[in-house]
């Protein structure tokens, strides 16, 4: 059910180029020329794109890509909500930041790269945590919230947020090679909660973390928000409300499924019990976010321990629970037995030996260890911190990933 | 009748890490209880201890929501694509 783009000017009447009378300079016509000479943009709507005030949630891997086009295309406000630093690890696909980033605020290092490619607009920094207490604050200036988060507490925030105040909620979600986009929050539309009315258990559903993700996914993601971003702006073309669509990566796939407004919803349903925004760490388990702690508490050994034990001579038996191309990476030559294969492949080990677990952070091999002490093997230890504690404390050499 | 079963991504390391699969079934359910007899480890991902559909896991026949439909009971023919959405919540920052 394509429906037609519904106009945002009934949401925010204050953002149409008629009663802000803005006008475009000399440079500015120059600089959108592409956009003015297309009668579906026309400076009709790129006046709408300067009044228009987009909050993007996340400045990481759907974020970049949105804030690049949604700069160059003129967006005239743009919020950027973030807490986190720019990282190593961020730079194979958060395409905002340059190697000479790393360690600046996020939302700082985004501004400064989008100011440069547009000074006309206006950038407002959010170096916060999203929370329930300063969502609708944050919120209420913007006209679309883009939702590129990576967790599912703030999944829900922004959704319940965004229905809260009646703006549209572009949606974006990635997963190794596949993605997910819609638009939730319009009249008529369906919410978040429509599709998924629970999350998941923590610990059910690998984040990127774990799991990784194909460097381009978030650039072909996020660039489909910004799409539908601009399309929400302008009030032109169909937009995504009530239907998913889904990529996939890896097959260059698009399929497209139906979304219903779900009658029962406890959010935007007929019979709304959901009226404030409430605590969503609790809501979606105290794991719900990235890199969580780990959920069983096992008997550790220190990476310090561990190696005065080896140089000791101790009889251990080091256990590596990660993946195969995860050993290819860097290794303390122990004996591979992915956590998946262990219940079928424990005959492999010696419950009469001292076995230390290890994975890349601990928190596997924590899992590990409690199915082996559980299966009898109770003489077996979890490596604190995993291969990146030994490689902090104990040996550098070993590189982390 | 044979039936498409996609299975999503963050599914696939319980499935023999296989994308699809195809199996006779004239319901929805028939083809999910068929998916989880031959890959066992998918059934907690997918199914309740008491064997209901998980509420974070949606499925869909072609494009449209078995919710909206007879829910497991949702008849199915020859061709069909059964798929099997879970949330996911990446946006890798």
């Amino acid at each position: 059910m394509a429906s037609k783009v519904q106009p945002l000017t009934g949401i925010n009447p204050a953002a149409s180029p008629e009663k802000t009378g803005a006008s475009l300079s000399n440079e500015e016509i120059l600089r959108y020329s592409r956009h003015l000479i297309m009668p579906e943009v026309g400076m009709e709507g790129q006046l709408k794109l300067k009044n228009a005030k987009v909050l993007l949630i996340g400045t990481g891997g759907l974020g970049a890509p949105l804030g690049l086009y949604l700069a160059a295309a003129g967006v005239g406000r743009l919020g950027l909500v973030d807490f986190d630093v720019v990282d190593f690890t961020n730079l194979q696909r958060q395409v905002t930041f340059g190697s000479s980033d790393v360690g600046k605020p996020k939302v700082e290092a985004a501004r400064a790269r989008l100011a440069n490619l547009n000074p006309d607009i206006q950038i407002d920094t959010f170096e916060t945590k999203l929370t329930s207490e300063n969502a609708l604050e944050v919120f209420k200036d913007f006209d679309v919230i883009v939702d590129g988060t990576d967790n599912f507490p703030t999944r829900y925030l922004v959704n319940d947020a965004c229905i809260l105040l009646g703006k549209p909620n572009v949606y974006g979600s990635i997963f190794r090679f596949e993605g997910q986009v819609t638009v939730f929050g319009l009249p008529n539309g369906p919410c978040y909660r429509c599709l998924y009315s629970e999350p998941p258990p923590p610990g059910l559903v690998p984040s990127c973390a774990e799991g990784g993700v194909l460097g381009v996914l978030p650039g072909i993601v996020g660039s489909i928000q910004a799409m539908e971003t601009i399309k929400l702006i302008l009030g032109r073309g169909e937009n995504l409300v009530g239907r998913l669509l889904l990529f996939d990566a890896l097959g260059m796939k698009f399929r497209e499924l139906k979304l219903r407004k779900n009658p029962n919803c406890p959010m935007c349903g007929e019979h709304r019990t959901i009226t404030q925004l409430i605590d969503y760490y609790e809501f979606c388990g105290v794991r719900g976010e990235e890199a969580p702690a780990p959920n069983v508490q096992v008997p550790e050994i220190t990476p310090r321990e561990l190696k005065s034990r080896l140089d000791r001579g101790d009889d251990l038996f080091i256990l590596d629970v990660r993946e195969p191309h995860e050993f290819q990476i860097c290794n303390l030559k122990g004996h591979l037995i992915p956590l998946g294969e262990l219940p079928r492949r424990v005959h492999e080990l010696d419950s009469s030996r001292e076995i230390v677990a290890h994975c890349r952070s601990g928190k596997r091999s924590a899992e590990a260890v409690d199915f082996l002490r559980k299966a009898g093997f109770r003489k077996t230890l979890n490596l604190k911190g995993g291969i990146l504690a030994w490689s902090d404390e104990v040996d550098p050499s070993v590189p982390k990933y | 009748m044979a039936v498409k079963v996609i299975i999503p991504t963050p599914l696939r390391p319980y499935a023999g890490k296989r994308d699809s699969a195809e199996f006779k079934a004239a319901t929805v359910g028939e083809a999910l209880r068929r998916l989880t007899t031959e890959f066992a480890d998918l059934r907690k991902h997918l199914f309740t201890e008491d064997g209901k559909l998980r509420s974070f896991v949606n499925v869909y026949v072609n494009d449209e929501d078995i919710r909206y439909l007879a829910k497991e009971n949702t008849p199915t023919k020859d061709g069909d694509t059964i798929s099997i959405i879970p949330s996911i919540a990446g946006g890798c920052s």
